[in-house]
């Protein structure tokens, strides 16, 4: 499963690096990549676990960087 | 400038007046103590966000988070007595912050408006009213109305209306491109002058607009080497900053007796420029506004990984028909033999070939000096592989190969046999009367493409194509080819393109591209380090195969995109030795005594501001020849 997602608020392309290196280590991601320019990170992961997983990515976005809105 | 960024103006612009404040008032004054609070009352307003962040990343463990560190380093300078300084550092780290949030955001729109080729709605007629609805609701085989001034929003065949269709959002391709019924309307395009309806051929989801709105939003996720190298510096620059400060604060005084004050001094220098934020910002800036000129020239990149591959390339391997000729044959030569002329040639075989659906038999008849007359044609045959027979005007026409007319007794003159091009020989009842030349023609801009290629610095450049010897060298000589090879099979095209490589990867860092139409040579795209695909506008199969995709059918697309490409990564290295030289100078000085907190809070300012308008650079970067 692969998803993209908009990362409102997003401005900082330090945070951005930081963000991706944390996605890739949640359980059940296969492959983070966030970009701050297009404010878009992408998501591939486990199929059985997806909403799981999108539910502990939009958790760690939160704790992170609470200006910024997954959507 | 959004909303959040011009209350952070205002609020950063408050906190310099407090900061300018805080010089007019006398040092006398209460010992000193009432500037130290008007200064600290600037620091609190323009640092506050980043006291409360660096609370919050240490409270979970992240100890080299930047406003933590920044927070230290101006918490620091106040420790040390110096108040000015530390509401120096803590408001000019904010206004660095600030411009950097502000020019992204600019670039953004900017890259954003270029490729603003979305539709916004649909004219659907249905049950005989126009109806404005979103694109994706339109269901395929439905009649849309596009009126002038509008976008085509899903891609159709023109029903009625003609018009001219601006492409160049799409292609680069200036000139408007006339339109009438049965022709296809990429969406995208802009309908320029007259009423047009058209009839969905696809889904908005699955039409050229769509897909290549997708692969922009995709491009940035291929990151190219350059951005990786990036990550794991700025991975590993932090950390070692932040050790070597601790070092260097501590090991002085414990170890040299060296005076605490001077050396944590010296530490709070290395924190201030602790950040990597000018190179991590810079460099992805300069990839994006490359992307994002190619585009605006009808190159599309998928992603940054591309465009640095495409900026070595030394070796670009065509492919021969649709690539670098049209395609399409013509009819360039015709020879009579003695007793015949070039009239009654060129009619009776237009005739004899006019039922045939051979690419050669179609430029015959397209040369026919008279339209053709069917019923003077009789007893048509088809030989495959060989051409056609047939009784035109009560004569026996024949046309076709030398393996034709042996076939039936009639020996060609050997001249007739080396012709450039293909070769179409005629006989008249049982005497061989002559023969036709007919050429796939290069396009316009193809010598301008190959000219372009080495002027680019690529070494060599290659043909490969299925056609026979004649037909290869007549188009590589005229193009000035370093390279050609014919009669290949699709299995012959891998196995040169193999040796290509090899030979290509002799060179470090060198690449080869391989350009095609996209639809008959997926392998050898695939193969290539770089597949450029063209003519790509309504062909999915070309879109997905390759790494590159020319929208429109101009291979001299191709030098221009390495010239951008070129361009971009010079950019992006000035940056990366631009900002590590000056963060390098100032860990030097800052160890040696010689760099005050406001110099490096300057230099450090200074170079992401200095880099990201170099990075802008990118999206003006001009393909043409020098």
């Amino acid at each position: 499963m692969k998803q993209s997602f908009r990362l409102k608020g997003l401005d900082c392309a330090n945070c951005a690096a930081k963000l991706e290196r944390a996605l890739a280590k949640l359980e059940g991601v296969e492959h983070a990549s966030v970009n701050f320019l297009t404010q878009r990170m992408s998501l591939e992961g486990d199929d059985a676990r997806w909403d799981e997983v999108i539910a502990s990515a939009k958790a760690l976005v939160h704790k992170m960087e609470p200006d910024v809105v997954m959507a | 400038m959004s909303r959040k960024q011009r209350l952070e103006l205002i609020r950063i612009l408050i906190g310099l007046a407090v900061f300018a404040a805080g010089w007019c008032v006398p040092d006398t004054l209460c010992s000193g103590w009432a500037a130290r609070g008007v200064f600290a009352v600037a620091y609190v307003i323009a640092g506050w966000d980043v006291l409360w962040a660096s609370l919050r990343n240490i409270l979970r463990g992240e100890v080299f988070d930047e406003n933590f560190l920044m927070a230290v380093a101006s918490v620091g300078a106040m420790a040390l007595g110096d108040f000015a300084e530390g509401a120096a550092v803590m408001l000019f780290y904010q206004v660095g912050e600030w411009f950097q949030a502000y020019a992204v955001g600019r670039t953004r729109g900017s890259i954003a408006a270029l490729m603003d080729i979305r539709p916004d709605f649909a004219n659907v007629l249905r049950g005989g009213q126009t109806l404005r609805v979103d694109p994706e609701e339109v269901q395929v085989g439905e009649t849309i109305l596009v009126r002038p001034g509008e976008r085509v929003p899903l891609d159709g065949t023109i029903l009625k209306g003609e018009s001219t269709l601006d492409t160049a959002a799409l292609t680069g391709e200036s000139l408007p491109r006339p339109v009438l019924p049965g022709d296809p309307a990429p969406s995208g395009c802009i309908n320029l002058s007259g009423l047009l309806e058209i009839r969905a051929d696809k889904h908005y989801g699955d039409s050229t607009v769509a897909r290549i709105l997708q692969l922009v939003e995709e491009a940035a996720e291929r990151k190219a080497r350059t951005e990786a190298f990036i990550t794991r510096f700025a991975r590993v620059y932090t950390p070692f900053v932040c050790i070597a400060a601790l070092l260097l604060a501590l090991t002085p005084p414990l170890l040299f007796g060296g005076a605490w004050g001077d050396w944590v001094y010296r530490a709070l220098t290395f924190l201030v420029i602790s950040c990597p934020c000018a190179l991590v910002i810079s460099v992805p800036l300069s990839f994006f506004g490359g992307i994002g000129a190619a585009s605006r020239r009808g190159v599309l990149l998928k992603g940054s990984n591309a465009l640095e591959t495409l900026a070595h390339v030394r070796t670009v391997v065509f492919d021969k028909t649709g690539t670098l000729t049209r395609g399409a044959f013509a009819v360039t030569q015709v020879l009579p033999a003695p007793g015949f002329d070039r009239t009654t040639l060129l009619t009776l075989a237009a005739h004899a070939e006019s039922a045939s659906t051979h690419p050669l038999a179609k430029a015959i008849v397209a040369a026919a000096p008279s339209p053709i007359d069917p019923a003077a044609v009789a007893n048509l045959r088809e030989h495959a592989g060989r051409g056609v027979s047939a009784d035109v005007h009560g004569r026996t026409i024949l046309a076709g190969n030398a393996a034709l007319l042996r076939a039936n007794a009639i020996e060609p003159p050997a001249d007739a046999l080396t012709l450039p091009g293909s070769t179409i020989l005629i006989a008249i009842d049982g005497t061989y009367a002559g023969a036709i030349v007919a050429q796939d023609q290069p396009k316009e801009d193809a010598k301008a493409a190959i000219d372009g290629l080495h002027h680019a610095g690529v070494r060599k450049t290659v043909m490969l194509t299925g056609d026979n010897e004649p037909a290869a060298r007549a188009v590589a000589e005229t193009l000035g080819l370093d390279a050609w090879h014919a009669k290949l099979l699709p299995a012959d095209k891998v196995t040169h393109l193999e040796r290509l490589l090899n030979e290509t990867h002799a060179t470090p860092k060198a690449r080869l591209a391989f350009v095609g139409d996209g639809i008959n040579d997926a392998p050898v795209l695939a193969r290539a380090d770089l597949g450029v695909a063209m003519g790509a506008l309504g062909s999915d199969a070309a879109i997905e195969a390759a790494d590159v995709v020319l929208m429109d059918d101009r291979p001299s697309k191709l030098a221009a995109a390495i010239r951008i490409s070129r361009g971009t990564l010079t950019i992006a290295w000035q940056n990366i030795i631009f900002a590590i030289g000056v963060k390098a100078a100032i860990l030097i000085l800052g160890a040696l005594g010689l760099a005050n907190l406001w110099l490096a809070v300057f230099a450090d300012v200074g170079v992401a501001f200095l880099a990201i308008l170099n990075a802008l650079r990118a999206l003006a970067i001009s393909p043409k020849e020098p």
